[in-house]
């Protein structure tokens, strides 16, 4: 049994090598991106219970961050001086990323976990407009609706080799793929932790988490801080893989879907997002051609509320509860 | 000043608006505690009805409004027995997972009708402005001001006198005891949800002709209504009415003296700062430890 | 002699224009079982909640251990030694037993972020050394059979013994119980009073609010009483069953006769 990650992990690993159809890794791959975020809500609303419907702010702010670091930047900052940022090698992009991505998330966090319930809801939700209006607006920095355009392309430092911009398609997809493992375990790391209890109690009776010492909103902030990061790589990774960033990455949509795929995958469990991401992912392309791209965000709505109603805690659960009856 | 001025009579009329819309959202949450994410959906169905009423249906403008509202009133009515009243007993959360996912079939079921292209619904009124003295302002914008009002009063007089209005009113004290009394809260909900539902269609159908009607329209809509709501007091009714006005007066003011761009910036901001700096006066402390 | 372990000063909380406690002041002393009685709206679980954390009094002091712990977060209070049970919702449900015990655990942890992602031998000692002190801990109380059933489909009986001892394992100084009999039967009254008696044993001072008439008689060293927010009488069971004040307070209440029954 605890083999069969492993082996679902060389699977896809093995993908380029069988099918090196290029469709099929940029399907693939953006598929990839999205279910790294999907992992990063999962850590905020599935396993701590809050319901963070801003989280594509901190794919937004990762996109940006990287893009930035990559392109350099010349801008004012008041009192007549400027600030001028050379273009950076890529992986220093990524790092900037999920720096900029935690540092919001440590902002985020201290500011809305004073409040719960919906007033937590629509503080985030106006936390990821604000930053749009900001990313459309502050056109000397981010171009606004005219987007960062010419990001290149991913660059990795392999032994022997040197520095090797990933331009191939199978290059990509591999990069997302380990990325998206390495998040998968970092989780799995926390939420089977001292920590992650502390999540989990506060996720099942705050009160008494409370009660038995367990700072609560430490630990929120805790969970947002690290949810942010792997949002911001997921955003970093998305921007280079692009090519282009424009201010609509931080759109309600972007989140709703992540949600989708970590309510629809079973929120709370550490496969739940990676099962939704992918269906969730794949859907887009399945549809291609065959329907209006409206009636695909139609079935995405649909789809939400009859998982809510009919199958509340998630494929994952569900699919265990039904082999558990069998076994 | 007499810019001060212009811009306190845009903020008027652009506040009454904003009440209509804002007295809905709180009025579904107040008595329901729903979180009704599809309030600017219901805006911007609104709005395309009165559109095609007007320009497909050749109905005079007078009266779409008014069929426009009743549609908005018959829709919220089946949205909230087919997904809420299944949902009564669920948290809050899944209540909102599950408007959201109605806000998103929605939005781009309107898309896939009207198609993506911004729309203008005419109207009867004279384009060229009244002037008063040193402020002026379009008969249009004069008309929807005078009808919100009306409506608002109306609704308070509902409100206050009707016998279903008292069940409602007793239902947003305190659902238990309501039942308790006898008041059938499972139609009060759908009768409030019908009726919040209608006003954000009404507000729709009287802004369609002022601003673009659109498929995305509902979007910041739907965010602005929480923005009133919230620096009203989440359910409070009065709260709502004077948190539009406010909202009105702030995006006027604040657009006109410091920044167009970021108009819209600063109702987001300025929900954050209400729900950061005064959590303890807007959270209702109501529930019992232990 | 040293003070009190406990000492409430001139509590008073009014809730809207409602006084729920309008001038209280008492004191628990150190390794004794103090019960705190009074009809129902007297002010118990208010007392509670203020002297726990959970609400801000309009005024008055709060004293622990000599230290003023008033509008502390409970959180703080707890880890100073001062810990509460809850009369509903009182375990972590979605948990089994052992997770329950594991979290209430929290506090004898040290590890953080850097210590859960790289799982370092330190870390991996204290994890055993957490279990075994959950696994302890059931056996103590005698739910060790229990440990891998989820906390929510425990027998009622259960499920409020698991609510005292997820109090109990955070080894407080102080442990304020809410209605700990409430709602058992007599044979499970007389198990949650041997659990009482066996923690105090164990160096735990206990603050009791219960209805249960009999078992505050029995194992109460002090009782306060409490009626319409204030402390109307103080003293050993012998002292308060004759007290003229307390018997008209409870006049009628029908919680007298159980005491009566068992004296």
């Amino acid at each position: 049994m605890s083999n069969a990650p492993w082996a679902f992990v060389a699977a896809l690993a093995a993908v380029p090598v069988l099918v090196p159809n290029p469709y099929v890794l940029a399907v693939l791959t953006l598929a990839g991106i999205f279910v790294i975020g999907a992992i990063s809500l999962n850590l905020l609303l599935g396993y701590t219970g809050q319901l963070s419907l801003g989280h594509g702010a901190f794919f937004g702010l990762g996109a940006y961050a990287s893009a930035l670091t990559s392109l350099g930047f010349d801008i004012g900052i008041g009192f007549g001086l400027r600030l001028r940022v050379d273009p950076q090698p890529v992986w220093l992009g990524f790092l900037m990323a999920i720096l900029v991505a935690c540092a919001f998330g440590w902002m985020l966090g201290r500011l809305a976990f004073r409040v719960r319930g919906a007033y937590f809801v629509i503080i985030t939700i106006c936390f990821a407009q604000v930053l749009r209006m900001v990313a459309l607006n502050w056109v000397e920095l981010t171009q606004g609706p005219m987007a960062l355009i010419s990001i290149p392309p991913v660059s990795l430092w392999l032994p022997g080799l040197g520095v090797v911009p990933l331009v191939t398609k199978a290059q990509t997809y591999w990069l997302v793929l380990a990325v998206g493992v390495l998040a998968f375990l970092l989780v799995r790391q926390l939420v089977e932790s001292r920590i992650g209890r502390a999540l989990i109690a506060l996720r099942s009776n705050e009160a008494l988490a409370r009660s038995v010492g367990i700072p609560v909103t430490h630990y929120l902030v805790v969970a947002a801080v690290v949810s942010a990061g792997i949002a911001g790589a997921a955003g970093s990774l998305f921007a280079h893989y692009m090519g282009i960033v424009d201010p609509d990455v931080f759109m309600f949509i972007y989140t709703v879907t992540m949600v989708i795929m970590v309510v629809t995958g079973g929120k709370g469990t550490l496969w739940g997002p990676v099962v939704g991401g992918l269906i969730f992912g794949l859907i887009p392309d399945l549809l291609r051609g065959r329907a209006a791209p409206e009636l695909q965000w139609v079935i995405y709505g649909v789809a939400m509320i009859l998982f809510v109603m009919f199958l509340p805690r998630g494929i994952v659960p569900g699919v265990q509860s039904l082999l558990r009856r069998r076994a | 000043m007499d810019q001060a001025l212009q811009h306190l009579v845009n903020g008027t009329v652009l506040g009454g608006t904003y009440a209509l819309l804002g007295i809905g959202l709180t009025l579904v949450f107040g008595v329901m505690r729903v979180v009704n994410f599809t309030h600017g959906e219901f805006y911007a169905f609104g709005a395309y009805i009165t559109y095609g009423l007007i320009v497909l249906g050749g109905v005079n403008y007078f009266l779409a409004l008014p069929l426009a509202t009743l549609a908005g009133v018959a829709l919220g009515a089946l949205l909230e027995v087919a997904l809420l009243r299944p949902m009564r007993k669920a948290d809050i959360d899944s209540v909102m997972l599950v408007m959201i996912g109605a806000m998103l079939a929605m939005q781009n079921l309107e898309m896939f009708a009207w198609g993506g292209v911004a729309k203008l619904t005419p109207n009867p009124f004279d384009g060229s402005p009244l002037v008063f003295g040193p402020v002026s302002v379009l008969p249009l914008r004069l008309f929807v001001l005078v009808v919100s009002v009306l409506m608002l009063l109306g609704f308070w007089l509902a409100l206050e006198r009707s016998r279903a209005g008292m069940a409602m009113r007793a239902t947003f004290q305190d659902p238990e005891t309501a039942a308790l009394m006898g008041v059938r809260v499972g139609w009060v909900n759908t009768a409030t949800f019908a009726l919040g539902s209608g006003l954000a269609a009404a507000s729709g159908a009287l802004l369609g002709p002022v601003f673009m009607t659109s498929p995305t329209m509902g979007d910041l809509v739907g965010l602005k209504a929480f923005a009133i709501v919230i620096l009203g007091g989440l359910g409070s009714l009065p709260g709502a009415t004077l948190g539009g006005f406010a909202l009105g007066f702030v995006e006027e003011f604040a657009g006109g003296y410091l920044s167009t761009e970021y108009r819209d910036t600063f109702g987001f901001l300025l929900i954050i700062a209400v729900l950061v700096l005064r959590p303890q006066g807007l959270v209702p402390a109501r529930e019992r430890i232990g | 002699m040293i003070g009190p372990l406990l000492e409430v000063r001139n509590l008073a909380v009014h809730i809207g224009g409602l006084v729920a406690i309008a001038d209280m002041s008492f004191q628990v002393p150190e390794g004794r079982i103090v019960s705190l009685i009074g009809p129902n709206g007297a002010g118990k679980t208010t007392a509670f909640n203020v002297i726990s954390g959970y609400m801000r009094p309009t005024k008055g002091r709060v004293l622990f251990d000599g230290a003023d712990i008033t509008g502390l977060p409970p959180e703080r209070i707890a880890t100073r030694g001062l810990v509460r049970s809850f009369q509903r919702t009182s375990v972590f449900a979605g948990c089994t037993v052992l997770e329950n015990a594991l979290i209430a655990l929290h506090g004898r942890g040290r590890a953080g972020l850097l210590g859960a992602l790289l799982r370092a031998p330190a870390q991996r000692r204290e994890e055993a050394r957490l279990l075994a002190e959950a696994h302890s801990m059931l056996d103590f109380v005698g739910l060790a059979a229990r440990a891998d059933t989820p906390a929510e489909v425990l027998a009622y009986g259960e499920q409020r013994r698991l609510g005292i001892v997820l109090a109990a394992i955070v080894s407080p100084r102080l442990l304020l119980l809410d209605e700990p009999a409430a709602g058992l039967n007599p044979s499970e009254t007389q198990a949650a009073m041997e659990l009482i008696q066996k923690l105090r044993d164990r160096r735990m001072t206990v603050l009791l609010v219960e209805h249960d008439m009999a078992m505050v008689m029995q194992i109460s060293d002090s009782i306060c009483v409490l009626n319409q927010g204030r402390i109307i009488a103080e003293g050993s069971p012998a002292e308060i069953r004759q007290h003229p004040e307390v018997i008209s307070a409870y006049l009628g209440s029908g919680h007298w006769e159980g005491a009566d029954a068992q004296a």
